[in-house]
């Protein structure tokens, strides 16, 4: 098995993550390990995966998402069975904005579960990682981390910490052997937004997303907007001057 | 709300929009609502899919595979599962789907509630014959575990169900051994319908899969006849797919009869040209049109429908000529006239479409009362018959076609779902 690629997914139920998967083991042997919250969920992934790759490993484990203690051990305990070679980080969840301003229990589970989580696992593999001085590192942030807007600054604010914390790991990390990639999806067709379908922009697919991340990490890009459009919009929007943005109903 | 409309794109009603995509959760979701259908890939043409002003229940995010026994081609998988999905995996693996339509877009639940067909129906019947077994969930929260031998009336009753006994939530498939992707194939020009039905005659024997396009503007029924077999030969590097969009809906159909007369003509002459053996990879024999994404919008804005039926054998020849003859008076029809022969057996399911006969399948662009007009003719060549039409293609038959042409609806309808109503089954059933 040594030759295998080994690659760990967190959030492995979320459908980008679960594409990427699918992705991965499409004609090819991988050592893959899914991690998610709930038992049922993730072995309805794994027992896909395996029809689809019957060559590969596909393992399956459960962890608290926002316990330090558990979130090191899950790590720790997936780091002692052999060297990983790609870790992405990919699980989230969309809250109302609304629900946010009027709760403040939702609004801190979801900053934890969007910024603090993934930032914990984050550094919980760079660790075993900057020990072997090799892998990589992949965070699925998004284009509402980019700037703060009324219609969803809290779950923007998860995913700007995100994006802020991972500028610091590829500056860790710069010269190593080790690589840090930032995915910022735009609006993208998940469970998560099907209620958002014809609301907004058109969505992408998720499979299409996955597309891109499994190719950003191939290439070892490390800024990745997908679908590449939303670089140029995000670019704009977070220059735009106040006075304009402010009357904007975004 | 959000509009959304079938593959004929006829009206785009609002619909609420439920997305079924963890298995554990769709009780809950199926039972709190009120009256919703199923909407698996919205490859059907009409309202069998739709909802208008109600709630629809999104499958594809049901798009698991459950488990594939590689030695004995049994494969069971959630309801949203593509049929593309399968044969891309099973394929390689020398296993391949016994039944499929003209295209493979399309999910495995809606596959089973039409009980679709293939261009083998003659040698393996319909989708529904090769089902194993169904898990059925219905509004009321119960599981019903059916197959061909266990609760059998249920799974009769599910297969070309039309999406109204309760929702299909994975479902056991045999699959048939492959050499591989490619097919032996040939394609012979005819002259009239004569011919036609003395090459399919000839045919069945010999060629596990057949078709044929007509040229519907031409009253004596000239076509090209394709029949294929699978093969072994593999040395050949798999074709690369391009795919291709149309990128915007034209104001106005493009199919119109100048149009149609050009194309029919180029096509018939420049296949009668290049006719003769050939090998075809599968996925360009069986879906010749996968790769033009969402070509239903050269139809225009107003849309198109499908008219599907079938016939039985001894009358078929008659009554295909009766109907061509009205078709080409009024310079109506699509690029895609298809006609093929069901074989002699009865379908597993209560509606199902298929019975022995002659299918013959045509577009037609939306025009109004004159599309009407001429619908009312072929209904009454079908009716005189003792034909049925598709409902999967259906958006428009009168009731008492659909009473006459499914002898067996009164007994489908002690298994209904009453949390479960469609444009369709309103229109046809009543609720
Ligand atoms: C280009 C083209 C070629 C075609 N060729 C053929 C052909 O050769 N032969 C043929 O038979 N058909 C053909 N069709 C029609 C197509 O095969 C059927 O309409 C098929 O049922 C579409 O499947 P879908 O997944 O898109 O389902 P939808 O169209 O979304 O739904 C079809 C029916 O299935 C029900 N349904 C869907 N999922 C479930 C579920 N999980 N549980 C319960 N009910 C469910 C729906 O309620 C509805 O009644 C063709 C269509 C196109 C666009």
């Amino acid at each position: 098995m040594s030759n295998t690629n080994r690659i760990v997914i967190i959030g492995a139920t979320s459908a980008m993550a679960e594409h990427c998967a699918r992705l991965w083991v499409q004609g090819k042997s991988v050592d893959l390990t899914l991690v998610g919250r709930d038992t049922q969920r993730v072995e309805r992934v794994a027992a896909d995966l395996r029809v689809r790759s019957p060559q590969s490993e596909i393992g399956v484990t459960t962890s608290d998402f926002l316990d330090p203690t558990a979130i090191r051990n899950t790590v720790d305990e997936i780091a002692a069975r052999g060297v990983i070679h790609t870790v992405l980080i990919a699980h989230g969840s969309l809250p109302e904005q609304d629900d946010c301003q009027d709760n403040l229990e939702v609004c801190r589970d979801a900053l934890e579960i969007n910024g603090v989580s993934p930032v914990l696992f984050a550094e919980a593999f760079a660790k075993h990682m900057s020990q072997n001085n090799s892998g990589t590192l992949a965070l699925i942030g998004s284009v509402a981390g980019d700037r703060g807007r009324k219609s969803n600054y809290v779950y923007g604010a998860a995913k700007g910490m995100v994006t802020r914390y991972a500028q610091g790991l590829q500056h860790r990390f710069a010269n190593t052997g080790i690589k840090v990639i930032l995915i910022r999806p735009g609006p993208t067709a998940t469970p998560m937004t099907t209620h958002l379908v014809g609301k907004g922009p058109r969505m992408a697919s998720a499979e299409d997303v996955a597309r891109k991340i499994v190719e950003a990490i191939d290439r070892g890009q490390t800024n990745v907007y997908v679908p590449r459009k939303w670089a140029v919009i995000m670019l704009i929007i977070r220059h735009l001057p106040n006075s304009i943005f402010n009357k904007m109903d975004i | 709300m959000r509009p959304v409309s079938a593959w004929g794109r006829l009206d785009a009603a609002s619909h609420d929009v439920v997305s079924l995509h963890d298995p554990a959760k769709i009780a809950c979701q199926i039972t709190s609502k009120p009256r919703g259908i199923a909407h698996g890939n919205g490859r059907s043409y009409g309202d069998v899919c739709l909802n208008p002003d109600g709630v629809l229940w999104h499958t594809t995010g049901l798009n698991h595979f459950i488990s594939f026994d590689q030695s004995s081609g049994r494969l069971v998988c959630e309801a949203g599962v593509l049929l593309r999905e399968i044969q891309r995996l099973v394929i390689p693996l020398g296993w391949i789907l016994p039944v499929t339509p003209g295209t493979q877009l399309v999910t495995v639940g809606g596959a089973i509630a039409n009980d679709v067909h293939g261009k083998n129906h003659h040698v393996l019947g319909s989708f529904g014959d090769h089902v194993q077994r169904i898990r059925l969930l219905r509004t009321v929260g119960q599981t019903i575990e059916c197959g061909p031998q266990d609760n059998a009336d249920w799974f009769a009753a599910t297969v070309g169900g039309l999406g109204l006994t309760g929702i299909i939530v994975e479902a056991e498939i045999q699959l048939c051994r492959v050499a591989g992707p490619w097919l032996a194939t040939d394609t012979v020009p005819y002259a009239n319908l004569g011919e036609f039905f003395q090459l399919a005659d000839e045919s069945e024997a010999d060629w596990q899969h057949t078709v044929s396009w007509l040229d519907c503007l031409d009253a004596r029924g000239r076509g090209l006849f394709m029949r294929g077999n699978p093969t072994d030969v593999c040395n050949r590097p798999d074709p690369q797919s391009r795919k291709r969009t149309m990128p915007i809906i034209p104001p106005v159909s493009l199919v119109n009869p100048l149009s149609l007369r050009a194309f029919n003509m180029a096509y018939f002459h420049l296949k009668k040209w290049r006719a003769g053996q050939a090998i075809a990879h599968y996925e360009s024999f069986f879906y010749p049109l996968d790769n033009i994404l969402e070509w239903n919008r050269i139809y225009g804005p107003k849309g198109f429908y499908q008219y599907q039926c079938v016939v039985p054998r001894d009358v078929g020849q008659d009554a295909t000529r009766a109907m061509l003859g009205e078709i080409a008076r009024c310079s109506e029809g699509s690029f895609l006239a298809v006609l093929k022969t069901f074989g002699e057996r009865q379908p597993v399911g209560m509606l199902s479409f298929p019975r022995p006969g002659v299918t013959l399948a045509l577009d037609f662009p939306q025009k109004g009362l004159r599309t009407q007009m001429l619908f009312d003719r072929l209904d009454g060549i079908v009716r005189e018959a003792g034909g049925r039409i598709y409902a999967a293609k259906d958006a428009r038959m009168p009731r008492s076609l659909f009473e006459a042409g499914y002898p067996r609806l009164s007994e489908f309808m002690k298994y209904r779902d009453s949390g479960i109503s469609s444009g369709l089954s309103r229109r046809l059933m009543g609720s």
